[in-house]
């Protein structure tokens, strides 16, 4: 192995859980992503053993635990996703970003001021509209799997408007739509219109300085990535692993607070 | 009134209740210290005054039980000129603050539920609902509610207040005195200065009506001056969070606050300020912050969340973080100065004209930036109260000014003052964990 461990991040999500380790010029060099269980203790214990195979014994590595799921984990310290997310994506593009993050439970913009400090942040209120979830649901009603949404959305040029931005309601409008006989990908696209809407309406709260950067679940989406840009008349820019922003965040904390 | 039902009055409010009550707070302040589960640590012991306050409350419910006995009651808005009604001697029932009570001990679902059941929309203001469904149910956390002769509503707080009050005027078959205050975008004009005092002069006959009593003048300038003075030591003891560190957190305020509003007017609240304020003064002698470890001080927006207010004390303290001023205590010591005993009428006028909600969003954000300058604070919380609109419109800008053109940081924070249906801890806590981190504690 060339490279020592220097510091842990976990991040366990609503929908996924996911690992990075870091070594001590705070580059990614070990990280794992699987779907969230709901035994999180288990699922982090199995993680551990992971990493320790893959890295050696890791006793004594700082740790640092973020995601709805961190009070569980048994690290050092537990960091609130914001900051994590903050921390990731500007040791990846080292200047102030806007950084949109679609999870599975929640969207955040988040403002990343010009040191990578946050500088201001907005989440999606009490409801899973602009969320994964959102895609995860109609995903299942359409029975298209959640990987081909983006590109049969994107492959028409047609779109039916959704009016509702509420998921459940939305479902119920994709239902009428279908009886009706619209083509599904002119649904999905009208879909992810209102999912970037709403985010777009967030990007807002907290004013949208360039370069905009997309992670999370959300970047993975092709669809969601077009739209973006569209809604916003502004290139989105994508990390290397959208999805481990908040857990290499994680793993960058734990290195500074070893180094203190 | 008989002579009989004053005696009964007399006997169960003022010898065997005072006592009572008066032994329960002489054994709670014999017994000092902090209740069980006092996080010690990170918070002051509990101000010493807690018991007292605790007597004056339940005081006021114990007289408003036995009201009937010997005096008329009237059911008033919190923003309501009281002073005339005090003057006629009125034993005063506040349903926001009765409101209050039951979300503090969280029993606002089951009584606005029972509004709800009667057909009143969840999307009402949560006090309208708590207070409504008790009326309707007759359920309440503090034993009985007097029924009113007499219901006063001033629109300074809100809209609300006109369907609320013409449904308890409805309920309860009993006369409404409303007093319209125009919204003020700017300096009150003459025209809605004389608009306002002649709906207040026009409410004198209809109150003495219903007390079977003439109205005295030099009666209502003695309760002006007692509104005032009280007004006066709540806003000096706000004040004295300039201190660093500061002396009494705003969850210590929401908690004192209920005499100022509820029993504004009488000569005991000015005697509990009075105390209050010595022993703000003794904490700052001695150095006690009411976060032990002050490290960021925050202001607060809105109303409180009423049923968990320890909670969100306890969270922030543990942290470092003292919340240290409020736009909504303040409200209740700002307008003091417009209290003037030689002018009891104007004075009356302007004060209740000029209640934070019943001016623009722009003059609470002035509000709000110069408490943070005075107060040297380093970021808000703006809690978003799905129950009270007029408090909550405008703070998306509020909160962008705040942060873009004042450099602190300022979170909005989702929930209801009283309906925890409308909160979601886990949510509440991850924003504010967030927030915290960003503030660097």
């Amino acid at each position: 192995m060339s490279h020592a461990v220097r510091g842990l991040g976990i991040d366990v999500g609503s929908t996924t859980a996911k690992m990075v380790a870091v070594g001590s010029n705070a580059e990614m060099i070990w990280h794992w992503l699987e779907p969230a269980e709901p035994r999180v203790e288990e699922q982090v214990a199995r993680f551990l053993d992971k990493a320790a195979a893959a890295l050696g014994p890791l006793s004594g590595i700082p740790s640092v635990a973020t995601g709805y799921g961190r009070g569980l984990v048994p690290a050092m310290r537990r960091v609130t996703e914001i900051t994590c997310h903050a921390r990731g994506v500007y040791r990846e593009f080292a200047v102030g970003v806007t950084l949109v993050d679609i999870g599975g439970q929640d969207s955040k913009v988040i403002r990343v001021g010009s040191r990578g400090e946050t500088a201001d942040f907005s989440m999606n209120d009490k409801c899973a509209a602009g969320t994964g979830r959102f895609l995860e649901v109609i995903a299942q009603r359409l029975a298209v799997p959640l990987e081909r949404l983006g590109p049969i959305a994107l492959g028409t040029s047609e779109e039916v408007a959704i009016s509702s931005t509420c998921t459940v309601f939305a479902e119920s409008e994709v239902i009428s739509l279908i009886a009706r006989g619209v083509a599904v990908g002119a649904i999905l696209r009208g879909l992810h219109r209102a999912l970037v809407k709403r985010v777009v309406a967030m990007i807002r709260t907290v004013g949208l300085v360039a370069p905009l950067v997309l992670s999370g679940g959300g970047a993975c989406n092709p669809a969601i990535c077009q739209l973006l840009a569209e809604e916003t008349g502004m290139a989105v820019h994508l990390p290397r692993h959208p999805q481990l922003v908040g857990a290499h965040g994680a793993a960058l904390i734990a290195l500074e607070k070893d180094a203190d | 009134m008989s002579v009989g039902r004053k005696m009964v009055y007399h006997v169960n409010v003022n010898l065997l209740g005072r006592a009572v009550l008066r032994w329960h707070r002489l054994k709670a302040e014999r017994r000092g210290g902090a209740p069980r589960g006092w996080k010690q640590e990170y918070l002051a012991p509990p101000l010493s005054i807690s018991p007292r306050t605790k007597e004056l409350i339940s005081r006021h419910y114990l007289a408003g039980r036995y009201a009937h006995l010997g005096r008329k009651v009237a059911w008033v808005t919190s923003g309501a000129p009281v002073e005339l009604l005090k003057a006629l001697d009125y034993y005063v029932l506040y349903p926001e603050n009765h409101a209050a009570v039951c979300g503090t001990v969280r029993a606002c679902v089951e009584i606005s539920g029972e509004a709800e059941n009667a057909g009143y929309s969840r999307d009402l203001c949560s006090y309208a609902r708590t207070d409504i469904g008790s009326a309707l149910s007759g359920k309440t956390p503090v034993g009985k509610l007097p029924k009113p002769d007499l219901l006063l509503a001033c629109t300074n707080i809100c809209q609300t207040v006109l369907a609320w009050y013409r449904v308890l005027a409805q309920h309860f078959r009993v006369p409404l005195i409303l007093i319209d205050t125009p919204f003020l975008f700017g300096e009150a004009s003459e025209h809605v200065i004389t608009y306002v005092r002649r709906q207040l002069e026009e409410a004198v006959p209809v109150a003495e009506t219903v007390a079977g009593k003439r109205f005295v003048e030099r009666r209502f300038e003695e309760v002006t001056q007692r509104s005032r003075m009280a007004s006066q030591l709540w806003l000096e003891i706000l004040e004295r969070n300039h201190h660093q560190p500061a002396p009494l957190s705003v969850f210590d305020q929401f908690i004192q606050m209920a005499p100022i509003v509820e029993m504004r007017g009488d000569g005991f609240t000015v005697d509990f300020y009075a105390a209050l304020l010595r022993e703000v003064d003794q904490r700052i002698a001695q150095g006690v912050g009411a976060v032990t470890k002050e490290k960021r001080r925050l202001l607060w927006d809105n109303l409180p969340v009423w049923y968990r207010l320890r909670y969100l004390a306890e969270f922030l303290a543990e942290r470092g973080v003292a919340v240290v001023a409020s736009t909504y205590t303040n409200a209740w010591g700002e307008l003091a100065p417009m209290m003037d005993v030689n002018r009891p009428w104007d004075s009356m006028v302007r004060t209740y004209l000029h209640p934070i909600l019943n001016r623009g969003t722009g003059h609470k954000l002035a509000t709000m930036i110069r408490m943070i300058e005075q107060y040297e604070l380093d970021g808000a919380i703006l809690h978003s109260d799905r129950s009270c609109k007029p408090y909550s419109i405008g703070q998306m800008d509020q909160r962008d000014h705040l942060v873009r053109e004042c450099g602190r940081p300022a979170l909005l924070l989702e929930a209801d003052h009283n309906d925890p249906r409308s909160y979601a801890e886990e949510q509440v806590a991850n924003r504010l964990d967030a927030f915290l981190e960003m503030l660097g504690v």
